[in-house]
């Protein structure tokens, strides 16, 4: 009789890649209706653009590197990359800005390190942070005016026009509240910076509900225990401390409720930092991770020359990943400290 | 009614205990109906029984029958060979048919010596010994029953369970455990025996609380068995008959929580330390079915000859648990109960998480057989290729030992095996959990036993070469001990010889004694005589030319160099000719005296020479001579150099030699630079000499702006060179380092050469108001350069402010020199003026 042979365990749980790469997607898009809602269509656009342009650049590199491309396309890494991309890149930014982030993104950033699960850093931070260095004009300047701050809504022909056109009309564009509230202290006080309408009635107008709902979209993530508590919670309290002890003077920093409702925060804190390949895996290592995240983005975003710094804060997070694991093992069953360090010392 | 209210308390006290929780664990689907809802069922004596000679943990039993023998049901088929080891009976009578290798239950499908017995049908018993009054035994005579019976641990592992019952003497067991928990999903077959016979389980329990006197005795239940729970709390309620009150503590559903360390810290919340085992924290845990086993062989005699195993899985018809002889060949017992087998599935010994792939399915039943399962492809799909990890880490959530599964699947599949180690891998308990919930299905356990497996050869062959290696060493030391035995004898005979021969010669002649007649070290004493003749000489040209030391360095030369052939033959002698060894070293030891005093005389003689030929040294050691000897010095030096990278990139067969030639170049190198500074020395003497005689124009005053362009160039020389230290190789930093450290020197020499030349300057400057008169400094000249200086300051300062991040470096530092710059020419500019004030 023919049995098969096969290792323990026989059973297998329901769990798959490719199903925590789909929530993950799903989970993005109350925000992008934000997006869409304050801004236009821009970023709908571009989600479908650059997924467009990862998914024929994951297919291109699969063949030349001798993969199955439908085994690799269906874990749905690719598509994650691209739609992450798409929601962080400006909307006005044009078409080639967002082909050469994500092409860059898919072909650099992953399957030139060997592919999903081997990439030491944040593909899709590597693409937008190329971008935002060889393109700095069109990654600033390309930002949308709130609509309800228009006469009129941003119309598709307008948003098509700019990404393909490179024609933004008049007032479409602006820059981003961190932006103004960055450069407008310098020299004014906190009233009257607030009085220019981007800031709204609230924090900044738009972004708060962009970032409103993509902490919505993470929670989800969280409760199904798609992505650790940790990091995101990490990333927060690494940007809200440092706000709250050294930059509590509204007349000289960006408020703490500024820095947390607008920018990449909510979208960077639960779906960008949390990308499992190229961030700490310890629970331990992940706390540490996410507040060094915070840490920078507050760094730069407060003392760099970037309005926004999430990709650069994520990059650098990832070079000190695998280092902060190795002093961060858990405590196994039988031992009475954990293990720190590379070293095999206490062995015998 | 006593028994009433006694039993009342104690299932008050079942669930009075709080229960603590592991970390980890996974929830899989149960599966336990498929066989749980029917009862017992009995198989019946297989026409034949295969019975391996090896079913525990230990040494395998040895053979007390022989082919053709009959046996009767309970007899001892094979004793127990060693401690741990148990005995094996006979599950039934009949004739033994043969004893030969035959495949037996293992992941490999390996072979292994077995009893087959043919059986009669006729099912007869041997005589047992019973007992009523189980409870009066002392424990030495529980244990010896227990013994007798063959029983090893029934839960899977099957440990002897004599020994189980037998802690050492340093433990002191306080805590006895039953483990009930049966996690696995699809077995049921603890649940079952406790549902039918909770009275032998608790009796058991009683009779292991005799033996083992522990403080408390606990039994640990998942909640998915509650009429199991409920008879065990009727069993308890009539037994009163316990020395320690028996607690029952449920706990909540969770794989692996019938796994012994698991257990064991739900129970009690204490854990057993990595490398230890339970008796060393006080406790003891046994299977249900073991306990069971346990009490029948002490109540009833009867060996461990069957046992409850569940058949279960959608390829068989009549799912359910039976009790079955051991060595009852699976084939048949499936056959009994409907076996309907599709083509390519797995039947599997044991559950789903633990239990392993049979390769024959005519493998016999053994005593840690708990379950056969034969699932078919809808409820047990095929493994899906694995993917890449993702580090997601839900894996390290899973884990009971509280490892990181993924990264372990790195170290394995990187063979960092160290690694691996250092993340505690032998702490791994292979229950699958982290390969339940990987997102990639990748198989981590197999991962972890290939790791363990490789590991452990690893040792295995460390071990091996280990005790090799210490025969050898222990060979050798004896080989050489030998060797300078009889080194020293023929030592001692040999000076006896010399001094014998000595005593003869000074009778005759007046010639040095020391002469010896030894074959083999007449080449040590040619040269040795040489070497005196070489110091005699050395030490005649001493006693003539004390004016001229030039001599005496060439006889303290020779002699070096004599003595340097005498360390290299005695080198070569050390390994083609060990006897000459002690002679060649003594002449190496006295030539190395010579050598000294060579030096010695030297020294003294240009000491004196020196003093005495100051004057003319004057004349004769100029400027020239002392670059000559920098320039020997640095030719020194950079050899020394790269004698030191040889030396660093050596193979460990040459370092010594190379060692050596770098000691003999450090000295050089030494003695070139005392060469060179001594002329230096004698220079600047010389010069002062010059200046006191009045001879002052011919003291050239140094070119400073030549001075100045030399530091300069050394200056940005240094700054490059410290940029590419920065930016260098790891391999190459060492070198660099050492470019570095000398430019630094350079600089620091430029740069007090410059002053000096400055101060000689100032000195002519102030000595000579004519000249200086006639000299007048250029102040137009020197405003112009001073606003050019201050123009391009502000410029950099400019570019400073708007550079990009990464040139600030490097223009911060252009903006020192320059600021450096402008203020030079400023006092440059002021003392010119004030020099033209002055006149």
């Amino acid at each position: 009789m023919a049995l098969l042979t096969l290792t323990s365990p026989h059973a297998k749980g329901s769990n798959r890649t490719a199903n925590l790469m789909r929530w993950v997607i799903a989970m993005t898009i109350p925000g992008l209706i934000a997006q869409t809602v304050f801004f236009g269509w821009g970023n709908l656009h571009n989600v479908l653009w650059c997924c467009l342009v990862a998914v024929v650049c994951e297919i291109l590199i699969l063949k030349v590197r001798k993969r199955p491309v439908m085994f690799y396309l269906n874990d749905y890494s690719a598509v994650v990359t691209a739609v992450l991309l798409g929601i962080a890149l400006p909307p006005f930014a044009p078409w080639w800005v967002s082909l050469v982030a994500t092409a860059f993104a898919i072909i650099f950033g992953k399957h030139l390190y060997g592919g999903m699960g081997y990439n030491p850093f944040n593909p899709a931070m590597i693409g937008y942070a190329l971008v935002l260095v060889s393109f700095p004009v069109a990654m600033t300047t390309n930002w949308a005016v709130p609509q309800p701050l228009l006469d009129s809504p941003i119309t598709i022909g307008a948003t098509l026009d700019a990404i393909w056109g490179g024609t933004v009309m008049d007032g479409l564009s602006g820059a981003t509240p961190l932006d103004v509230y960055k450069h407008e202290i310098a020299h004014s006080i906190s009233d009257d910076v607030l009085e220019n309408p981007i800031f709204g009635a609230g924090f900044s107008m738009g972004w708060e509900w962009v970032n409103v709902m993509f902490l919505l979209g993470g929670l989800v993530l969280l409760a199904k225990k798609i992505i650790p508590w940790q990091t995101p919670v990490g990333v927060l309290l690494g940007l809200a401390l440092p706000s709250l002890l050294f930059g509590s003077d509204a007349d000289q920093y960006t408020p703490l409720m500024i820095h947390l409702l607008s920018g990449a925060t909510m979208l960077g804190a639960f779906f960008i930092a949390t990308d499992p390949v190229s961030s700490c895996t310890t629970k331990q290592g992940r706390l540490i991770f996410g507040v060094g995240v915070g840490v920078f983005t507050y760094l730069i975003r407060v003392y760099g020359s970037y309005p926004d710094a999430f990709a650069f804060a994520v990059l650098l997070m990832n070079f000190a990943a695998p280092f902060i694991d190795v002093y961060t093992q858990p405590r196994t069953y039988g031992y009475s400290a954990a293990k720190r360090g590379a070293k095999a010392k206490e062995e015998a | 009614m006593s028994a009433m209210t006694k039993s009342s308390s104690q299932i008050i006290a079942t669930s009075g205990r709080e229960v603590s929780d592991f970390h980890g664990g996974i929830h899989p689907a149960e599966m336990k109906k498929q066989s749980s809802e029917t009862p017992i069922s009995i198989v019946g004596v297989p026409p034949k029984l295969v019975l391996p000679l090896q079913q525990h943990i230990g040494q395998a039993c040895k053979v007390l029958v022989e082919v053709g023998q009959q046996v009767k049901k309970g007899q001892l088929l094979a004793e127990a060979d060693g401690y741990i080891s148990v005995g094996l009976h006979a599950p039934s009578s009949g004739r033994i048919e043969s004893i030969d290798e035959q495949v037996v239950a293992h992941p490999s499908g390996q072979s292994d010596l077995c009893i087959t017995i043919a059986t009669d049908g006729q099912d007869e018993w041997c005589e047992l010994e019973t007992c009523e009054e189980y409870l009066s035994l002392d424990a030495e005579t529980i244990r010896a029953k227990v013994r007798a019976a063959g029983i090893a641990g029934m839960g899977g592992a099957g440990f002897p369970s004599d020994v189980k019952i037998t802690p050492p003497k340093s433990a002191n067991i306080t805590t006895l455990i039953l483990n009930a928990a049966e996690c696995e999903p699809y077995i049921t077959a603890d649940d079952r025996l406790m549902r039918e016979r909770a009275d032998q389980v608790i009796a058991g329990l009683n009779l292991l609380n005799k033996v083992l006197g522990p403080k408390e005795c606990l039994i640990g239940i998942e909640d998915n068995k509650p009429e199991a729970i409920q008879a065990l709390q009727s069993a308890i309620a009539n037994t009163d008959t316990a020395d320690c009150e028996i607690e029952l503590c449920v706990a909540p559903t969770k794989y692996p929580s019938g796994g012994e360390k698991q257990l064991i810290k739900i129970l009690t919340g204490k854990e057993v330390p990595s490398g230890k085992i339970p008796a060393d924290i006080g406790v003891v845990c046994h299977n249900v079915g073991t306990v069971v086993a346990m009490y029948r062989a002490v109540r009833f005699g009867e060996p461990l000859i069957s046992r409850i195993t569940t058949l279960t899985g959608e390829q068989i018809g009549k799912r359910g648990n039976v009790e079955v002889l051991l060595g009852t060949p699976i084939s048949w017992l499936l056959s009994e109960y409907d076996y309907k087998p599709h083509k390519y599935e797995r039947l599997i010994m044991g559950g789903p998480m633990m239990g392993f792939n049979l390769t024959d399915s005519d493998v016999p039943v053994v005593k840690t057989t708990n379950c056969i399962l034969a699932p078919d492809h809808k409820e047990m799909p095929l493994p899906e290729p694995a993917q890449a990890c993702i580090r997601c880490g839900l894996c390290a959530e899973a884990c009971p030992a509280e490892l990181l599964p993924q990264q372990l699947y790195w170290f394995a599949r990187g063979q960092e095996y160290e690694k691996a180690e250092h993340h505690n891998l032998f702490d791994c308990i292979e229950c699958g959990a982290c390969s339940f919930v990987c997102p990639s299905s990748i198989p981590l356990v197999q991962y972890y036993r290939h790791a363990k497996g490789e590991i452990k050869q690893q040792r295995a062959d460390q071990a091996k070469s280990d005790q090799a290696r210490e025969r050898f060493e222990a060979r050798q030391a004896r080989l050489e001990q030998e060797a300078a035995e009889k080194a020293a004898k023929r030592k001692a005979r040999a000076e006896a010889a010399a001094k014998a021969q000595a005593e003869k010669k000074a009778k005759a002649v007046d010639a040095p004694a020391e002469k010896s007649s030894e074959v083999d070290a007449k080449k040590a004493a040619v040269a040795e005589a040489l070497a005196r003749a070489e110091a005699k000489k050395a030490e005649k040209a001493q006693a003539e030319a004390q004016q001229n030391p030039e001599e005496l360095k060439d006889a303290w030369d020779k002699a070096q160099s004599k003595l340097d052939k005498m360390l290299d033959a005695l080198e070569s002698a050390k390994e083609n000719n060990p006897e000459n060894v002690e002679k060649l070293t003594r002449a190496v030891e006295k030539n190395q005296m010579r050598v000294n005093q060579a030096k010695q005389a030297w020294e003294k003689a240009s000491k004196e020479a020196d003093t005495l030929n100051f004057a003319e040294a004057r004349v004769t050691i100029d400027q020239t001579s002392v670059d000559e000897l920098q320039v020997a010095f640095e030719k020194a030096e950079s050899k020394l150099a790269k004698m030191e990278d040889a030396l660093a990139n050596a193979q460990p067969e040459q370092v010594e030699k190379l060692t050596r030639a770098v000691d003999k170049n450090k000295v050089r190198v030494d003695q070139a630079k005392q060469a060179w500074e001594d002329a230096k020395t004698a220079l600047s003497a010389a010069q002062v000499a010059a200046s006191d005689s009045d001879e002052k124009e011919t003291v050239e005053l140094p070119d400073l702006a030549e001075l100045e362009l030399a530091l300069e160039k050394a200056e940005s020389k240094l700054i490059k060179m410290e940029d590419a230290l920065a930016n260098a190789q790891p391999e190459q930093v060492e070198k660099l380092t050492r470019a570095v450290d000398k430019n630094k020197v350079r600089v620091e020499q430029a740069r007090l050469a410059l002053e000096d030349g400055k101060k000689l300057h100032a000195d002519a400057k102030n000595e000579g108001a004519a000249v200086a008169a006639e000299e007048k400094p250029d102040i137009g000249a020197l405003e112009v350069a001073l606003e050019k200086a201050e123009s391009k300051l502000m410029k950099m300062e400019d570019a400073l402010a708007n550079a990009q991040p990464e040139q600030v470096e490097k223009l911060t530092r252009a903006v020192n020199k320059n600021q450096q710059r402008v203020k030079v020419a400023q006092e440059e500019l002021n003392s010119a003026r004030a020099a033209l004030e002055g006149n």
